[in-house]
C-alpha cells in the first residue's frame, strides 16, 4: 500500500492505493467520482480522460501512485456551485451529447485543449478529441460545441 | 389538428443534456449495491469443443471467490425467437470467445484471479465457419439438436438437422419467366463481414436474487419489460416478482435489445445466496463474447426491359448467424420482406437462410439487416443501370414504388408511405448529380460520386404494444412514465414535447422520470425498430387526452358548465369565452375543492396506448402479408477522392434525404442522421471481424478494429428532412433512428466505381482493400 496526497477538482485529498490501482479507479471507486467512464480499460476510447497538471490523460493508463503530489481535474469540477461551465453549454446548445457515456472525457480533452490554446484552430480541435471515440453523434455537434464554447471564451466569459 | 403546434416540431434541447454534461448520469457501470459481488468470466479457445471437464477447485480456494459456475446444472435455453442458447456454455462450445464458466467474488482482482485458475479440458470437434459451406449436406452441425428448440411458431421455420435456423421465402409473380423474358440480365454476388455495435458503454447487468422467487436487476439494455419476461419464462418466476431498472443507457444500437448478460448475473446471485452480483463486459467480450451483427452472403439475379424497367429479381440471402440465432432470425425475416429495395418489381423470388456457424453470434443492429441487403441491392442498381446506359439515378426513378404498385408482400403502396422520389431527387440535387466534380486535390487522387436508396420497416410482432401514463402534479406539472428507454436517441425529449403539446403547458413543465423500472413504468415492449416515437408518442396523446378529459369532468362540475364547452390552454381550464374563470391545473391535479371546502375529483392520472394494427404473419410459402406499421424511405448521395497511391477514400460530401412524416425535434433528428450516417461510413470503410482458419477471432479491440474518429468524418454534410405525412403516427410523424446508416456503404462503393471504374462488392472498402484492387488492374494492363 502506498499513501498519496493528490487535489482532486481543487480539493486536497490523500489515500493509501495498492501499487496496481489505476487512476480511473481510485477516482470511480474510492471517490465516488464516477463521472469518468471506463470504456475499453487499456486507453484506446478516451471515455475515461481526465486532466492531470492540466494535460489531458486516459486515466485507465494512469497508475493512482503517479497521480502523488499532482493536480487532477475531473468532470465533476467542470461546473461549479451547479453553475455550467461555457464548455458544458456549448455541448448543450449544440446537441452534442446523446448517451453521454463518451461525453465527460470529451469534455475533459476539450477543456485541455482550451486551457492550452483558448483560440484552437478546427484542425487542432479535431487533433484533441481525436483520442476520444463516440459511436452516437457524429462527432460534428461535439466540434461545433468546441468552437462556440472557444467563441464564447473569446466573447468575454470565464471559462 | 388545426391549432398550431408550440412545442412539437421545435428544438428543443435535450432533457437529459445537463446530467451528461455535469457527469451526474448514473449509467450501470457506475452502479453498486452494498454486499454486491463482482465478477469475471471464462471463454473458450476453440469455435467447436466438447468439454470433457472443468475443474473449479483451485478457483473456488482462492480467499474472496464466493461462487464459481459451469453450464452443468443450468438446464435452462433461451432467446427471444429462437431458444437456443445457454447461459454458460454446457457440453460443448459453438464459438471461440463463448462463456465457460463464471466466477464471483469480493473484487474483480480477485474474480480475475480466481479464472486464472480454473482449468477446461476440451477435445477439438469438427467446426463450420462459412454459411455457405454450413448449407451443404454433411456440413458440421452446430445444433444437431434444433429440431427440439422452442421457437415463435408460424413465424420462424427452422429446418431440422441441418444449420439453418431460419428459411424466409418470398414468391410473388413468375421469376423464371420473367427473368428468361427479359432484355437484360445480371448475376451478382456481394459479401458483408460480421461487424459490432460498439456502445461505448459495454454491457452491464446487476442482479440480486431475493427470498420468495423475487429478484431485482439494474442492466443496461433497450427492452426492460423483453428482460423481465425472458427471465420470468426462463426461470418460472411470476413476472411482477421480478423488478428490471434501466438507469442510463450508455448506447444500444440494437445490442442490447434481446438478453444479454441478465441471466447470468441472476443465476449467480441465486447461487451467492442473494448477494448483489455484477457483471460488466469487458471490451474485449463485447467483441467477441457478446453479440454482434451477422455477416452476410447475397447473390442477386435481375432482368429489365431495354428501357430501363425491372422485371424480374431474385435474391439468396444466407446470414451469417453464428452460433446462435435467437434474434438474427428476425433479421433474416425483415431483410428479405425489404429485399427487393423500394422497387417496384412483379417477379420476385427471394430465399433468405439464417443459417448457424462457430463463430460469435449475431443481434439486431441499426438497420436490422437492411444496410446488410441494400449493399448488395444498391450496388446492382447500378451496374444494371451501366449495363441499360442509363444514368444510376434516372434508372432508380423508372422503378421506385409508386402509388398503385404493391411491394413484393403484396402491400399496396400508398401516398401515407411518404415520397422515395422526392428524397432521391433532393440528394441529386443538392450533389449537383450529373455535373463532374471539382479536379481533384492531387494527379495521383481521383474523385467519384454516388447515390443510393434506402427503406425500412420496423420489424416487430403484429401484437407489438405500448403503454404511457402522465401524472399531473400539485404544481400543475406533470409526469410521464414509459418504459421506452432513451439511450442517446432523444426518446424521452420528444415525449416531453408531446405531452407538453398536448396538455397545453409549457416544457418546463413536463418531467419524464429517467430510470426506466417495470415496478412502475408502464409496458412497452422494447426500444427498437424505430418504432417509439410512432407507438409512444401516440400513446403519450391517448394518456394526455385522457388527463384533459378528466380535468373537464372535474372543471365541468366545478363551474357548472357542460364539459364540451371548456376550453384547456397555457395550464388552465376555462369556460369558452371566459378565461377569466380559468382554474389552474395546479389546483385540478389532485382534485379540486370549493371556497367551503367541498373537494371533488381526485389524483388526475391519464393513460394511454399503443397496439400494432392490422399486422399479419407472412405466409411460409410466399412471404405474402403485411408486415409493417410504417415504412420510411430516403436516399444519400456522396462525393469521394480517392488515393491511388494509398487506397485512402477522403469523404468530401455526404448528402442525406430522409421523408421523416414530421420532424418533431429538428435538433434531435437532425443529430440522429448525422450520427447515423458516420456509423454507416465506419460499416463502409473500416470495420469488419477477422476470423483465422480456427474461427480465433482476431480484432476484438479499437487498435485492430477501427471505428470513425472525429479525424474521419465527411468534410461537408447536409441533412435534408421531408415531411409527407404518415397516417396513425403522432402529428403524421415516422420512424426515422436506424435509417441514416442504411445504404452509406451503397452510395460510397457506387462512388468508388465512379472514380475508380472498379466494382467492389465485399466490405469494408479499407485502404487494403482498395490499393489491391488498383494494383491488379495496373499489372493486367
Amino acid at each position: 500500500m502506498h499513501d498519496i496526497q493528490l487535489t482532486v477538482n481543487g480539493k486536497a485529498e490523500r489515500a493509501q492505493v495498492p501499487a496496481t490501482m489505476t487512476l480511473l479507479e481510485l477516482l470511480r471507486d474510492r471517490f465516488a467520482l464516477t463521472g469518468a467512464k471506463e470504456g475499453c480499460g487499456i486507453g484506446e476510447c478516451g471515455a475515461c480522460t481526465v486532466l492531470l497538471n492540466d494535460v489531458p490523460v486516459t486515466s485507465c493508463l494512469i497508475l493512482a501512485v503517479e497521480a502523488d503530489g499532482h493536480r487532477v481535474d475531473t468532470i465533476e469540477g467542470e461546473a461549479v456551485c451547479g453553475e455550467l461551465s461555457i464548455l458544458q453549454q456549448a455541448f448543450i446548445d449544440t446537441g452534442a451529447a446523446q448517451c453521454g457515456f463518451c461525453t465527460p472525457g470529451m469534455i475533459m480533452s476539450a477543456r485541455g485543449l482550451l486551457l492550452r490554446k483558448p483560440n484552437p484552430s478546427h484542425e487542432e480541435i479535431v487533433e484533441a478529441i481525436a483520442g476520444n471515440l463516440c459511436r452516437c453523434t457524429g462527432y460534428e455537434a461535439i466540434l461545433e460545441a468546441i468552437h462556440l464554447a472557444s467563441q464564447r471564451m473569446q466573447d468575454g466569459g470565464a471559462s | 389538428m388545426s391549432r398550431e403546434l408550440q412545442v412539437v416540431g421545435r428544438p428543443i434541447d435535450r432533457a437529459d443534456a445537463i446530467d451528461k454534461v455535469t457527469g451526474a448520469a448514473r449509467y450501470t457501470h457506475d452502479l453498486a449495491i452494498p454486499g454486491m459481488l463482482h465478477t469475471a468470466l471464462v471463454l473458450s479457445p476453440h469455435a467447436s469443443a466438447r468439454i470433457v471437464s472443468i475443474d473449479t477447485a483451485k478457483a473456488e480456494a482462492l480467499p474472496g471467490v464466493r461462487v464459481v459456475l459451469t453450464g452443468d446444472g443450468l438446464c435452462y435455453q433461451l432467446g427471444l425467437y429462437m431458444q437456443d442458447k445457454c447461459i454458460l456454455a454446457r457440453d460443448v462450445v459453438r464459438y471461440q470467445g463463448e462463456a465457460v464458466v463464471a466466477i464471483a467474488a469480493d473484487t474483480p482482482d480477485i474474480a480475475r484471479a480466481a479464472s486464472q485458475l480454473v482449468s477446461v479440458e476440451y477435445e477439438e470437434l469438427p467446426s463450420v465457419l462459412d454459411p455457405r459451406e454450413a448449407m451443404d449436406d454433411g456440413a458440421h452441425l452446430v445444433h444437431p439438436d434444433l429440431h427440439t428448440y422452442d421457437h415463435m411458431q408460424g413465424v420462424f421455420f427452422p429446418k431440422a438437422h441441418s444449420n439453418i435456423a431460419h428459411h424466409q421465402k418470398i414468391r410473388k409473380g413468375d421469376f423464371d419467366q420473367a427473368f428468361a423474358n427479359a432484355d437484360v440480365r445480371m448475376t451478382a454476388s456481394f459479401y458483408n463481414p460480421p461487424v459490432q455495435h460498439v456502445p461505448m458503454e459495454t454491457h452491464a447487468t446487476i442482479a440480486q436474487a431475493l427470498p420468495q422467487q423475487r429478484a431485482e436487476l439494474w442492466t443496461s439494455s433497450q427492452s426492460p419489460y423483453t428482460v423481465r419476461h425472458l427471465l420470468s419464462v426462463c426461470f418460472g418466476i411470476p413476472h411482477a416478482n421480478l423488478r428490471v431498472h434501466v438507469p442510463y443507457v450508455g448506447g444500444g444500437f440494437g445490442g442490447k435489445a434481446g438478453l444479454g448478460l441478465e441471466p447470468l448475473a441472476y443465476v449467480l446471485s441465486r447461487a451467492a445466496n442473494g448477494r448483489p452480483v455484477k457483471v460488466v463486459a469487458t471490451r474485449e467480450q463485447e467483441f467477441n463474447t457478446l453479440p454482434s451483427r451477422q455477416g452476410l452472403h447475397s447473390t442477386l439475379e435481375i432482368g429489365a426491359t431495354r428501357n430501363g424497367k425491372i422485371t424480374s429479381l431474385k435474391s439468396t440471402y444466407l446470414w451469417d448467424a453464428g452460433a446462435y440465432a435467437d434474434y438474427g432470425v428476425n433479421i433474416g425475416r425483415a431483410a428479405a420482406y425489404s429485399g427487393a429495395g423500394p422497387y417496384s418489381i412483379d417477379n420476385c423470388w427471394i430465399d433468405s437462410y439464417v443459417v448457424y456457424t462457430n463463430k460469435v453470434f449475431g443481434t439486431a443492429y441499426r438497420g436490422f439487416g437492411h444496410l446488410e441487403v441494400l449493399w448488395g441491392i444498391e450496388r446492382a442498381m447500378d451496374q444494371m443501370a451501366r449495363k441499360l446506359a442509363l444514368d444510376p439515378a434516372e434508372f432508380r426513378r423508372r422503378n421506385l414504388l409508386r402509388e398503385g404498385d404493391t411491394t413484393i408482400t403484396g402491400e399496396p403502396f400508398t401516398p401515407g408511405h411518404g415520397k422515395p422520389q422526392e428524397c432521391l431527387d433532393a440528394v441529386a440535387e443538392a450533389i449537383a448529380w450529373g455535373i463532374p466534380s471539382d479536379p481533384p486535390t492531387a494527379p495521383h487522387k481521383v474523385r467519384g460520386k454516388g447515390l443510393a436508396m434506402l427503406h425500412k420497416a420496423p420489424a416487430m410482432p403484429t401484437n407489438t404494444s405500448c403503454a404511457a401514463v402522465i401524472k399531473l402534479d400539485e404544481d400543475g406539472g406533470a409526469d410521464v412514465l414509459i418504459s421506452g428507454v432513451d439511450y442517446g436517441q432523444g426518446t424521452y425529449t420528444v415525449m416531453r414535447q408531446i405531452a407538453a403539446e398536448e396538455l397545453g403547458i409549457a416544457i418546463d413543465k413536463v418531467h419524464i422520470t429517467w430510470e426506466c423500472d417495470t415496478a412502475f413504468s408502464p409496458y412497452d415492449w422494447q426500444t427498437v425498430a424505430s418504432r417509439f416515437a410512432y407507438m409512444g408518442g401516440n400513446a403519450v396523446i391517448e394518456a394526455a387526452a385522457d388527463c384533459r378529459s378528466q380535468l373537464r369532468a372535474v372543471v365541468s362540475q366545478a363551474l357548472s358548465v357542460p364539459a364540451d364547452q371548456l376550453i384547456l390552454e397555457g395550464g388552465k381550464v376555462y369556460p369558452s369565452g371566459a378565461p377569466d374563470r380559468a382554474i389552474p391545473y395546479s389546483k385540478l391535479a389532485l382534485g379540486y375543492t370549493f371556497e367551503n371546502g367541498n373537494s371533488i375529483g381526485g389524483p388526475v392520472i391519464g393513460h394511454g396506448r399503443c397496439i400494432a394494427t392490422g399486422l399479419t404473419h407472412l405466409d411460409p410459402d410466399t412471404g405474402q402479408g403485411l408486415p409493417a406499421q410504417f415504412w420510411t424511405y430516403g436516399a444519400h448521395a456522396v462525393e469521394i477522392e480517392v488515393d491511388t497511391q494509398t487506397g485512402e477514400i477522403e469523404v468530401l460530401n455526404i448528402v442525406s434525404a430522409l421523408d421523416a412524416g414530421k420532424v418533431l425535434n429538428p435538433k434531435l433528428c437532425v443529430g440522429q442522421v448525422v450520427g447515423g450516417v458516420v456509423q454507416g461510413l465506419g460499416s463502409a470503410l473500416w470495420e469488419g471481424f477477422v476470423f483465422d482458419e480456427n474461427g480465433r477471432f482476431l480484432n476484438p479491440a479499437f487498435v485492430d478494429y477501427k471505428i470513425p474518429t472525429a479525424k474521419d468524418i465527411p468534410h461537408h454534410s447536409q441533412q435534408i428532412l421531408l415531411e409527407n405525412p404518415q397516417p396513425g403516427g403522432p402529428y403524421g410523424a415516422r420512424g426515422i433512428a436506424e435509417h441514416p446508416m442504411i445504404s452509406i456503404p451503397s452510395a460510397i462503393g457506387n462512388a468508388l466505381y465512379d472514380a475508380l471504374g472498379i466494382e467492389f462488392t465485399t466490405l469494408p472498402l479499407n485502404y487494403e482493400r482498395i490499393l489491391s484492387r488498383i494494383r491488379e488492374r495496373a499489372e493486367a494492363n
